[in-house]
């Protein structure tokens, strides 16, 4: 090893993907969180994708027991996590064979050489060892000692066990990573004091074993170059990192600031939507009211009755909550009464995979519920726009006087991005329909013409008791009524009452081109990756391409089929089996809609979505 | 909400506009009537009560009260009430239920509001058969009951309401027969009062399907021998000549004969419902003669709101967020220029 610092010479890039990858217990999640922190606030534009198993420590060394944690940054606009790795961080044997494939030939690869024991070859089911018997060739492999060069640079600081030592190795890692492209530690070494502020040892140790990791980068031949990814064009304006369940969180904050209402979350724990109820029982100085509930049922029930009593209703769960929901949804459906259902969608169908995304309650959310019961759908596309998102479901939920769920992904629920902070002052208006007197005459069910929005009259107020429930309701006094033509009459008008929010929302734009030869279309969660994949295929020549994407579901943006009809050919792209696009086959007759569809509990890559598109082209 | 004085009002007052539709004869008449004579004499507005049913007979209750009120969906009344009054606690919320709503579809609301207290009140019409599904067993039908889902009789045994709520730590648990109008008004008007989750469990004859089901028991010529009706403070005497009493003896509870073998009143049993340990509790709930009606058990504990406002001022002391832009524009933000 060369002890004396040595000058390296820069190269700058436009930008790289970083995947850290180790056991469960490695904390690799960590490790990515701060790499893509830090490269943030140096001004790149970031994107991430935690990708981990379902256990909490699943075996040591196992194949399946991989966490990783992937960190695109640029010079330039990024939109999705990316494709092609071009530094692989592997903490053990089982992380190199299971992401080895998506590192580019000659790119870089770092191994911490003491986690190669036989013991992990073979829980990695490697026959021989890959660093000695030539399969990694067409790589630039960098092995490092790290877990015996973490002990030694440990070796005195006091107060410290084993397993703290051997657990900080990650740091090590980190800290040659930061030489490599020329970041700082000070952000890291911040967050060591705030996390360890009562456990000066460990402060000691990370900050030691990062610096360490740092150094021995900087002075070891291995690395040939360090690089440069500068600061992105961005904006101006003040930002933070958000992950999407947080921004989902804090746009329901904004929500009940703006309408005046108090926010009463009703919640059971559920990967992958957790992180919201963790976030907003934090808020309780906001007077937030957040219930963990004893089941997903007492969730969704709670949330009506705080919204029965004035309320800015939430509950938040994930595809198999959605199912136990679906009665309660029903109930909220027919009460006429504000509420917002969270689901943040992960691999199905029963407990399916519970950590990775997927796209598949689409239909459940339209159509998960017994008898004729149309809820608006909205879905966040972006970890920052779940903020506007989560805000848009609240503000139409209590503006139109109707459950709204709102979709996410485990993949856009647990990745993060640079979100330009938006002041709540900078947010639309929020109109309650909260009635405060009464009026002669007045009944329950009597409608704003124009959204048919009922009143919201909420108990404490004098002389508008009422009673509401699951029966039908007589149109005119919002009695129980069971006369078969006012059944239909309030089928048709609480049907009516979603269609015509239609008016209240944004028309579906197109991207790059407004027609042409092939328009793509997603919805959700994809969009990053559509995004850049159209931009890439542009770059190439193809300038009849366009995307489309939705964030409104039910009802649909107005324009649809105007916007459809400006193209020869359509590719619905969606992580299901083509959910979104039988909507749009039921909606738009004499259409043909083409599909792209991937099931793997993973997002798409770009190059996938870019052979299938020069297909249709041909 | 202005804050006005609560105005007088009658039984009347609390009576929608529509026509009750129970089949005549049954005793939930008496509970709606109960509750509408119970209701003025609380010292509440109208409009801050709240009646929140599931389904089942008893749960077309709210229809007929002339308050705020909901008619859900089955089982889970526990958990909208519980959302009603986190919401607003100014509120009086009484939860409508029956022994297949609350014990069978709702068991888990039911033992999970017990569980955490909230200030709500829960009346429970146990007539130990499904009513409006037409007459199947219950979770409190009897072993070898027969009904239209057990026609060579029922397989399952029973749950007994008091246990199951004291088991699920019910700080107030109360029964009453279905046909006792006056100790039933006075017993609502004790429940809304008590300060936590109150539960009264009115055995409830259904003439229709399980007729008689209570009578042993119930009926005006027995029910003073077979009822032993408990008040706070005061020893555990029944019997039409008042000369029957419980004593413990070892590990039961026994009936002796005052004046027998030297017994007298001081020797028995006075009735202790604020105790918070339960045993003596669950063992009047399990009698089967006497039957104990009455305030079995009522221990003042800390409700859930009041822990939840304790913490709440507790975090907002010590927090300097006020508006959420303070949460927005705080910790780990960078400029981009």
């Amino acid at each position: 090893m060369i002890t004396t610092k040595t000058k390296q010479k820069q190269e700058v890039l436009e930008a790289v993907v970083v995947r850290f990858v180790g056991d469960s217990g490695d904390g690799m999640q960590l490790t990515g969180t701060q790499f893509s922190d830090t490269s943030a606030m140096f001004g790149n534009d970031i994107a991430t994708f935690p990708n981990y198993p379902a256990e909490i420590r699943a075996p040591q060394g196992s194949l399946y027991g991989v966490s990783g944690f992937q960190v695109h940054i640029g010079s330039v606009e990024i939109s999705a996590p990316g494709e092609n790795v071009d530094l692989l961080v592997a903490m053990n044997p089982a992380g190199l064979k299971t992401n080895l494939h998506a590192v580019k030939p000659g790119h870089s690869v770092i191994v911490d050489i003491d986690a190669f024991s036989k013991k992990n070859l073979e829980k990695a089911q490697y026959e021989s060892n890959p660093l000695e018997d030539g399969s990694l060739e067409n790589y630039h492999v960098i092995e490092v000692a790290m877990t015996s060069l973490t002990k030694e640079a440990l070796k005195e600081v006091e107060g410290l066990d084993n397993k703290s030592i051997t657990r900080s190795k990650n740091m090590f890692a980190l800290g040659m990573v930061y030489w490599m492209y020329n970041r700082s530690t000070d952000h890291t070494i911040e967050f060591f004091n705030k996390k360890f502020k009562s456990k000066p040892a460990l402060i000691e140790a990370n900050t030691k074993v990062l610096n360490a990791g740092f150094y021995f980068a900087e002075t070891l031949e291995l690395i040939p170059n360090s690089y440069t990814v500068a600061p992105a064009k961005m904006a101006a304006g003040t930002y933070r990192i958000v992950m999407g369940n947080t921004a989902t969180a804090w746009g329901f904050l904004a929500a009940a600031e703006k309408s005046g209402l108090e926010l009463f979350l009703g919640s059971y724990p559920i990967t992958p939507a957790s992180d919201i109820l963790h976030e907003l029982v934090k808020h309780k100085h906001f007077g937030v009211k957040a219930l963990q509930a004893e089941d997903e049922i007492a969730g969704i029930t709670s949330a009506i009755g705080a919204a029965f009593a004035g309320d800015l209703a939430i509950t938040t769960t994930s595809g198999p909550g959605l199912a136990l929901k679906g009665e309660a949804l029903g109930l909220a459906m027919i009460l006429e009464l504000p509420l917002v259902v969270v689901d943040v969608q992960r691999g199905g169908p029963s407990t399916g995979l519970p950590t990775k995304t997927e796209q598949s309650d689409l239909l459940q959310a339209l159509y998960g519920r017994n008898g004729e019961s149309p809820v608006i759908i909205i879905a966040a596309s972006t970890p920052a726009n779940c903020f506007n998102y989560a805000f848009e479901a609240a503000k139409l939920a209590i503006e139109h006087m109707t459950p709204v769920i709102l979709l996410t992904d485990g993949y856009i629920a647990n990745g993060s991005a640079p979100w330009k902070i938006q002041s709540v002052s900078e947010m639309p208006e929020i109109k309650t329909r909260l009635i405060k007197e009464a009026k002669e005459k007045w009944n329950p069910y009597d409608r704003d013409e124009k959204t048919l929005a009922r009143d919201w009259a909420i108990p404490g107020t004098f002389g508008l008791e009422h009673r509401v429930g699951g029966l039908e309701k007589d149109k005119e006094t919002g009695q129980v009524s069971y006369i078969p033509e006012n059944h239909e009459y309030m089928t048709s008008v609480r049907a009516e009452k979603v269609k015509r929010v239609e008016n209240y929302i944004p028309k579906l734009k197109t991207e790059f081109t407004d027609e042409g030869d092939l328009l793509v279309i997603g919805w959700g969660g994809t969009y990053g990756t559509l995004y850049s994949s159209v931009k890439e295929l542009r770059q190439e020549g193809y300038s009849s391409v366009g995307l489309a994407h939705f964030n409104y579901i039910n009802p649909l943006p107005k324009n649809t089929e105007e916007v459809l009809k400006r193209f020869k050919h359509i590719v619905v792209c969606e992580l299901n089996t083509g959910q979104f696009a039988s909507v749009l086959r039921m909606n738009f007759h004499g259409i043909e809609f083409l599909q792209y569809n991937k099931v793997q509990g993973l997002p798409f890559g770009n190059s996938e979505l870019i052979e299938e598109f020069k297909k249709i082209m041909k | 909400m202005e804050t006005t004085a609560t105005p007088k009002y009658t039984f009347k007052d609390f009576a929608s506009d529509q026509e009750v539709r129970w089949c005549p004869g049954c005793d939930d008449y008496v509970i709606l009537r109960s509750m509408q004579k119970a209701l003025p004499e609380m010292g509440l507005k109208k409009e801050d009560v709240v009646f929140i049913s599931g389904i089942g007979c008893s749960s077309r209750f709210p229809y007929y009260m002339n308050t705020y009120g909901m008619h859900s969906i089955h089982g889970r009344a526990p958990a909208i009430a519980s959302g009603v009054k986190l919401a607003n606690p100014g509120l009086s919320v009484w939860i409508i239920t029956g022994d297949g709503d609350s014990m069978a579809i709702g068991g888990n609301h039911f033992i999970h509001v017990l569980r955490r207290n909230l200030d709500l009140n829960i009346i429970l019409f146990n007539n130990e058969i499904y009513g409006l599904t037409k007459g199947q067993f219950s979770p409190t039908s009897l072993v070898g009951q027969k009904t239209k889902s057990s026609p060579y009789g029922n397989t399952q045994p029973p749950f007994l309401p008091g246990e199951l709520a004291i088991g699920a730590q019910a700080r107030f648990f109360a029964r009453i027969g279905g046909n006792t109008p006056k100790e039933m008004t006075d017993m609502f008007i004790k429940a809304e009062k008590f300060k936590g989750t109150s539960l009264i469990e009115v055995l409830q004859n259904c003439p229709i399907f399980n007729d008689g089901c209570f009578s042993k028991y119930t009926d005006k010529a027995v029910r003073e021998d077979k009822q032993l009706f408990v008040e706070h403070g005061k020893p555990m005497i029944f019997g039409k000549e008042r000369n029957q009493g419980m004593v413990l003896n070892g590990l039961k509870l026994e009936v002796v004969t005052l004046g027998e073998n030297g017994i007298t009143e001081a020797d028995l049993l006075v009735h202790d419902a604020e105790e918070q340990d339960p045993t003596l509790h669950q063992m009047l709930v399990r009698s089967e003669y006497p039957l104990v009606t009455g305030i079995i058990r009522s221990f003042p504990d800390v409700t859930f709101e009041e822990r939840v406002d304790e913490l709440t001022a507790a975090v907002k002391a010590g927090s300097s967020f006020t508006k959420t832009d303070d949460l927005f524009f705080s910790g780990e933000t960078y400029e981009v220029k």
